[in-house]
């Protein structure tokens, strides 16, 4: 789809989501279901590489890069119901374009979210990594996470598993969507501000 | 209201409960720390409050949508199966086996027509009635079944889809304890071109480590958004336009902004006053997923009517409070589910509306994505650090006297209290019920 000259900064403006983009997300969410062939050795280090990197950022609180790697159609996905649900007719925890995860990524940094005062410290562990290449260009990659969490004289432990859309840019790859499972998704939670 | 008492004039002890003594610890413009702290006290609140004496909100019809559908509630801390037998007629059902106890029913929602306890076996339709108990001649000659049933909630009653129910036999009619509330629902519901509401979607169950009664003194509150959300506001204002409630901060205690006593411990905060005409509700909405786009294209198919849809599309602009655990803010039925003394769950129900074109729901999801992921973590951040601070039992009293003494109140044609938003009116107002029920008395 072509977005208009005057809505091309991606983090001001959000014009790419519409009933195709979410046709589009449940194809691939589909895809992200199937057994995959075994992936080739390069592939899957240079996706596990990423991830790993990927998670470096988000743990060392540096959002700021971490926002870099997504694209801007990207999608930062954290559903309520397991497994995903419809999206359509659902809320979930997350559902950023662009222009909201840079709001998050604001929201997180004013140092006024009485929420994140102290912030959170995370440190997560990323593994079963299976990747999938769609076409040349793109690129599914499928990972477990545990995630612990400190904030405030108290720890948290989540769990659940990653589906990443990764896709070949000028700039390496990037992230079009990453979508968040959490095994208990869409049971009681506090403080749910931590990034996953 | 109690009269007014001087806060040295001796902290009230935590011997028993006893039958009167909440007036020495709700005065008229403060509160007692214990009754956020005492675990005696929230045992107690939990069964009168919670149902024994009052109505509580239960849930909406349209989580039971169809004949023989359930969902698993809780009354305060009882856990009961709401059901739909398949004449339609809606029960609450206590989720204990009549015979020892265990609960009969362990899934969220569903359709069944009969539960079958795990334990021991013994089955019961979805009307409570038992129907089946393994080789019953053990229980002797005597036996009868017809007395065995699922025990029910006393009163079950329904305003437009949204499910009450009591313990209390004599507890008023529903719509008359709802009182000037009653109106506020309407708009509420009436919004939706056909009336239809759908609360459909996974809910956001959200909880913090605090008394739930932070979260009633904090819904009514029109003081805090300035403070509380400043986050939230600076967020939105990275774009140059601080947007919705950024109004809040701009000399409230004189604004259009109101806020009403309904009677029964209820109230409202009505910011619609902060608007101005058909379209105002959407531009004022800080911008969701996919919105340029979807301007766009209601503009184009909808000509005539795309400012009344787009503004379907955001919250309703009042903040309606039904005591004591029904929580009407935006477009979302939030629910207050006591845990313990010291810690709650807020669920927050997002819900869709008959009566419009699909995108306009999946919009309406994307707005009700907004203020539960950058507002309400930092309101319950600081519940929980009320609850923290209150932990000082030297430190007794909690203020609830912001608008006392300044001639905000009048009092309209319907009997509502109408006051300035940043009047604390609305604690004041629902404490007055809570000792109502707490003591006894006809509530």
């Amino acid at each position: 789809m072509k977005v208009p000259e005057r809505y091309a900064d991606a983090s001001s403006w959000s014009y790419h989501i519409d009933e195709d983009y979410y046709a589009e997300l449940d194809q691939t969410r589909s895809l992200f279901d199937e057994d995959w062939p075994e992936p080739g050795p390069a592939a899957l280090y240079e996706a596990t590489i990423f991830l790993t990197r990927e998670a470096r950022l988000i743990d060392d609180g540096r959002f700021n890069h971490w926002l870099d790697l997504f694209t801007d159609d990207c999608l930062y996905w954290v559903p309520v119901a397991a497994g995903g649900g419809e999206p359509r007719t659902e809320v979930s925890h997350a559902f950023d374009d662009r222009r909201r995860l840079t709001d998050r990524v604001y929201w997180l940094r004013t140092g006024l979210a009485y929420s994140q005062i102290p912030a959170s410290r995370t440190r997560r562990v990323i593994g079963n990594v299976d990747v999938f290449d769609r076409d040349p260009v793109t690129r599914l990659v499928r990972s477990n996470f545990t995630i612990h969490e400190f904030r405030a004289g108290i720890t948290k432990l989540y769990a659940g598993w990653y589906a990443h859309t990764l896709v070949k840019t000028g700039q390496g790859w990037q992230i079009k969507v990453k979508r968040a499972s959490l095994l208990d998704s869409e049971q009681y939670h506090e403080n749910l501000t931590l990034v996953f | 209201m109690t009269s007014q008492k001087s806060a040295d004039g001796g902290s009230p002890g935590t011997a028993a409960l006893a039958r009167g003594q909440w007036s020495d610890r709700v005065l008229d413009d403060r509160v007692h720390r214990s009754l956020y702290t005492d675990p005696a006290v929230f045992a107690e609140e939990l069964v009168k409050v919670f149902g024994g004496r009052s109505w509580v909100y239960l849930a909406h019809e349209s989580q039971l949508p169809e004949p023989d559908s359930y969902l698993s509630v809780t009354m305060g801390l009882r856990p009961l199966i709401l059901t739909r037998d398949r004449d339609g007629v809606i029960r609450g059902i206590f989720n204990r086996c009549a015979h020892r106890g265990a609960t009969v029913c362990r899934d969220e929602s569903g359709t069944a027509r009969s539960f079958q306890c795990p334990y021991h076996g013994w089955t019961f339709r979805n009307t409570g009635e038992l129907v089946g108990v393994p080789w019953p001649a053990g229980y002797g000659p005597g036996f009868d079944r017809s007395r065995l049933g699922l025990r029910q909630v006393n009163r079950i009653a329904a305003h437009r889809g949204f499910i009450f129910g009591t313990l209390n036999d004599d507890a008023m009619p529903l719509e008359e304890w709802l009182g000037p509330a009653l109106e506020w629902l309407d708009y509420w519901i009436d919004r939706a071109p056909d009336s239809e509401v759908l609360v459909r979607s996974a809910a956001f169950q959200m909880g913090y480590r605090g008394n739930w009664k932070l979260a009633y003194d904090n819904a009514g509150d029109g003081y805090h958004p300035a403070f509380s959300h400043r986050s939230l506001l600076e967020m939105a204002a990275r774009m140059g336009d601080a947007k919705d409630m950024s109004y809040f901060g701009k000399t409230p205690d004189e604004g259009p902004m109101k806020l009403y006593a309904l009677g029964h411990g209820h109230s409202v905060i009505d910011q619609r006053p902060a608007y101005d005409g058909p379209g105002s509700f959407w531009a004022n909405q800080r911008p969701q997923p996919g919105r340029e786009r979807f301007e766009e294209l209601i503009r184009r198919q909808y000509p005539g009517d795309a400012d009344r849809l787009l503004d379907l599309c955001v919250g309703s602009q009042i903040n309606l409070s039904i005591f004591p655990n029904l929580l009407i803010i935006g477009n979302q039925i939030q629910v207050v589910r006591p845990l313990a003394v010291d810690r709650t769950q807020l669920t927050w129900h997002a819900t869709a509306i008959g009566g419009v074109p699909p995108e306009v729901n999946t919009i309406r999801m994307r707005t009700q994505e907004d203020f539960p992921a950058f507002g309400e973590p930092d309101d319950q951040a600081n519940f929980e650090e009320v609850q923290r601070g209150l932990a000082i039992a030297e430190h007794e009293w909690i203020m609830m006297s912001r608008g006392l003494g300044t001639g905000w109140q009048e009092t309209t044609e319907n009997g509502s209290v109408k006051t300035a938003v940043t009047d604390e009116l609305h604690m004041r107002h629902y404490y007055e019920q809570w000792m109502r029920l707490m003591e006894g008395e006809p509530a």
